[in-house]
């Protein structure tokens, strides 16, 4: 079976500064790969530059059976797309929910655009009230919503997601956790997931991997997490730090 | 919720707009109930409503006509009940000139920000979103430009096609637009690399489209505060060419020609050159006000809040 | 243990466009010598429950309290200068983001130098040793050359360690950090913590430790208090956190996805409406 994604010595390179030092993985179809670090792992550069968003300097990028060039077609974007961080900087501020979730379907050509967007909000649990709402009427948690309502109307096969929950209350974070689940469920999806956030990888990633500086520093399975069964320091260290703060005697 | 009555004003501001228009009404509202908010924005706009409705009623609301004027019983009256601003040198009545002048002002203002705002527009956005050479190629432009006076620039586009108020339209024109690119380019620059732009791209949106659709919308409402504050500018600038003669030429009641023609008479008949003078203080203001009102209503950054 | 803080009935409210928004509605609490954690989502009223205490609530806000009094001085009769001397000298804030409440055109060294010397009449020299010696507290490990950078030159860990330090420098007898810790690398977060904690326990400061995130409130804090929609709903000992009543601190305890439980769907909070009364 082709995997959803693999990718090869990739390298990321802005001015002088190596974002991404030759980082190799590959995700099989429908699986949930996650990638953990803290600021400057080059985590998110990864993504970035599978969506294209990053430039890229050396390796290659497969998407199914395709290598992926330097620019990205219409084709790639009806396959991947991505949810990012920040609620409030990914939806346009001038923009109705309706009209962030036109523009994907009109770019594609698609023509029964009013049920796919009907659609769309059910399936994130928003419903027909918010769709002509301009993002300022929404919430952090209703505003992640729309920004994964658009991801999946193009109904792509792998889901880019960059730390979709990190900037959202504990409460709200488990609602759009269960949302991303359900739907991965629903539409056989393949995620690569980015966060901080041990606890989150470990729910939602069947495998992971721990990146430090740009550089892969280990590849684990979810349960290796929970048995605690790693091996580099750096992620004993990210494992201590995630159970909260210890008083030294 | 739908089924209690609700009035016009809570219709408008619902947090859940039933469609596309109430959507755009409701933000419309907010928008005016901002702007409206400021007493002085509001007679800036009087005055500019002042001057469209002087302007389309010229023949009817002006006593006398503005080109013939009775050389042998009426030169350089003083302001009296029959000629409430006197006559000029001419014997023409000098309210007359005004109307009628209002129009020449108003197609100059029209004509200048139909002109060099889109140019603007364009050559900001584009320079902004490319960068890389493009931007650099189109800012060097922009920079040759803006490295000349705007009136010395207009007086030698003036002299080179000619004088007369269309080419000083176009003169002013292309002196006015580097400013507005600036702007554009600035207010690309800061949206190009946000997460909802990334998003589109993500969509497979072609550059072309992002910058039409979803840059320009971002900019547009920083560009129509400054034109409007430029505006008391290019009438300056275009009663300034009159002045020199490079403008309107006679007898047109351009204001600036005007005031020319009356500076010969400023100690013993100063009205010929007061009222004129009166009436480009007067408009600048009003499209000053109106500019100062538009910034804070049109602040993109406070969204609706 | 004596008490520093005594806030009775707090209330803060908005004036909006729509109507006036309470967005601290009655708390009470009292304060020591201690490290009290306020808790709760966005909008609980936490942030601005602290802004009321350190005398920061915008213009328009509208404060009431039966009793708001720090060290037997009454905050709402203070007078604004009165106010102003407290504030850095007697009570210290922090913020969440180091980048903002540092100012970007002065050196690290200038703005502690600076603070110190609005505080206490000291000479240069001496107060720049003091200035020195306070980066070192918060384990700045290289002093001297912290000292003459700009904020944009040092990380996020930095500037929030110079941004402590600079809070640190007059000595207050309460400290108010809102969320100090929240933009940084987990890493860094717990060396944050460990500095507050150290100052906390060597010159027997009060800390009011404000935060959305109660794994870490409840292993840093001796007492946390619990808010939802502007009031407090639970206050316990940390330690107690397991053992909360209130079906919204179980809640918010139960949502966050732990390392080695497998819960497919988490359970998610059930927001009843009569927590809001």
């Amino acid at each position: 079976m082709t995997p959803a994604l693999s990718i090869d010595r990739l390298r990321v390179v802005y001015d002088d500064f190596i974002a991404l030092k030759d980082v190799s993985l590959t995700v099989d179809k429908g699986e949930s790969f996650g990638l953990v670090g803290e600021s400057g792992s080059g985590k998110s550069t990864l993504l970035r530059a599978v969506a294209g968003l990053a430039p890229v300097t050396s390796g290659t990028i497969d998407v199914g059976a395709k290598r992926l060039g330097k620019t990205r077609d219409k084709e790639f974007y009806r396959q991947v797309q991505m949810v990012f961080q920040d609620p409030y900087g990914s939806l346009h501020p001038r923009q109705t929910v309706d009209r962030l979730l036109l523009e994907p379907l009109d770019i594609h050509g698609f023509a029964d655009t009013e049920k796919r967007i009907q659609r769309a909000l059910d399936e994130v649990g928003l419903g027909s009230g918010f769709r002509f709402r301009y993002s300022h009427q929404l919430s952090g948690g209703q505003r992640q919503r729309v920004a994964i309502a658009r991801a999946l109307i193009l109904e792509p096969s792998v889901l880019l997601l960059d730390e979709p929950t990190s900037a959202l209350d504990a409460s709200v974070q488990a609602e759009v956790l269960n949302l991303l689940e359900q739907v991965r469920r629903d539409r056989n999806l393949t995620f690569v997931m980015v966060s901080h956030d041990l606890g989150v990888i470990t729910h939602m990633c069947e495998r992971l991997m721990v990146m430090q500086t740009g550089a892969e520093v280990e590849r684990l399975e979810a349960s290796d997490l929970a048995s605690r069964n790693v091996t580099k320091d750096y992620t004993r260290n990210l494992l201590v730090a995630s159970e909260g703060f210890v008083r030294e005697p | 919720m739908s089924d209690a009555v609700m009035t016009r004003r809570e219709w408008l501001l619902t947090d859940r707009p039933q469609s596309r228009l109430q959507a755009r009404l409701g933000r419309a509202y907010l928008t005016w109930s901002r702007f409206a908010a400021n007493k002085l924005a509001v007679i800036g706009l009087g005055i500019i409503i002042l001057l469209l409705f002087v302007a389309a009623f010229a023949p009817l609301l002006s006593p006398y006509s503005p080109y013939i004027g009775d050389l042998k019983n009426a030169r350089l009256l003083p302001p009296s009940s029959t000629n409430w601003l006197g006559t000029d040198d001419q014997g023409r009545d000098i309210l007359s000139r005004l109307i009628y002048g209002s129009r020449l002002t108003l197609q100059v203002i029209v004509l200048v920000a139909i002109i060099a705002a889109p140019i603007g527009l364009l050559v900001g956005t584009a320079a902004g979103y490319a960068g890389g050479w493009i931007d650099a190629v189109l800012m060097r432009i922009t920079d040759i430009f803006l490295a000349f006076p705007k009136l010395v620039l207009a007086l030698a586009f003036v002299a080179a096609l000619g004088p007369g108020i269309e080419n000083a339209i176009i003169a002013i024109a292309l002196t006015s637009w580097p400013p507005y690119a600036r702007i554009a380019r600035a207010e690309t620059l800061t949206v190009r690399n946000s997460d909802y732009i990334a998003a589109v791209k993500l969509m497979g949106a072609s550059p072309m489209r992002i910058v039409l659709r979803h840059i320009m919308p971002l900019c547009i409402s920083s560009l129509i505060v400054r034109v409007t504050l430029d505006m008391a500018g290019i009438i300056l600038t275009a009663a300034g060419l009159g002045f020199l003669g490079l403008g309107a030429q006679p007898p047109l009641p351009e204001w600036g020609a005007m005031i020319a023609s009356g500076r010969r008479f400023i100690l013993d008949q100063w009205w010929v050159a007061a009222a004129p003078g009166a009436a480009i203080l007067i408009v600048s203001l009003g499209f000053n006000l109106l500019g100062d009102g538009l910034r804070d209503a049109l602040d993109t950054r406070s969204g609706g809040q | 243990m004596n008490t520093l803080l005594h806030v009775d009935d707090l209330r803060v409210s908005f004036p909006t466009r729509t109507g006036v928004v309470e967005a601290v509605r009655g708390v009470s609490f009292s304060l020591g010598q201690e490290r009290l954690g306020i808790v709760g989502e966005s909008g609980s009223g936490k942030s601005q429950t602290g802004r009321a205490i350190m005398g920061l609530t915008p213009q328009q806000a509208e404060i009431r309290a039966k009793r708001l009094e720090f060290s037997g001085i009454d905050l709402l009769k203070a007078s604004p200068a009165e106010r102003r001397a407290l504030r850095g000298n007697r009570v210290a804030m922090i913020l969440q983001d180091p980048k903002y409440s540092l100012d970007p055109v002065m050196t690290i060294g200038r703005q502690i130098l600076e603070t110190l010397r609005t505080h206490e009449k000291i000479g240069k020299s001496e107060a720049r040793e003091r200035a020195l010696d306070m980066l070192a507290a918060v384990q700045i490990r290289d002093p001297k050359r912290v000292y003459d950078l700009y904020p944009h030159e040092v990380s996020g860990g930095m500037g929030q360690r110079a941004m402590i330090a600079m809070m640190l420098i007059a000595g207050p007898e309460l400290l108010i950090a809102d969320e100090p810790t929240s933009a940084l690398d987990v890493t860094v977060q717990l060396d944050i913590l460990r500095i507050l904690d150290r100052l906390v326990i060597d010159r027997g400061m009060g800390l009011i430790f404000i935060s959305h995130d109660l794994r870490l409130v409840s292993t840093f804090c001796d007492r946390v208090i619990v808010m939802y929609a502007g009031k407090i709903v639970e206050e316990l000992k940390a330690s107690e956190l397991s053992r909360a009543k209130h079906p919204y601190t179980q809640g918010l305890l139960n949502c966050m996805p732990k390392i080695g439980t497998s819960r497919h769907p988490l359970p998610v909070l059930d927001r009843q409406p009569e927590w809001l009364l």
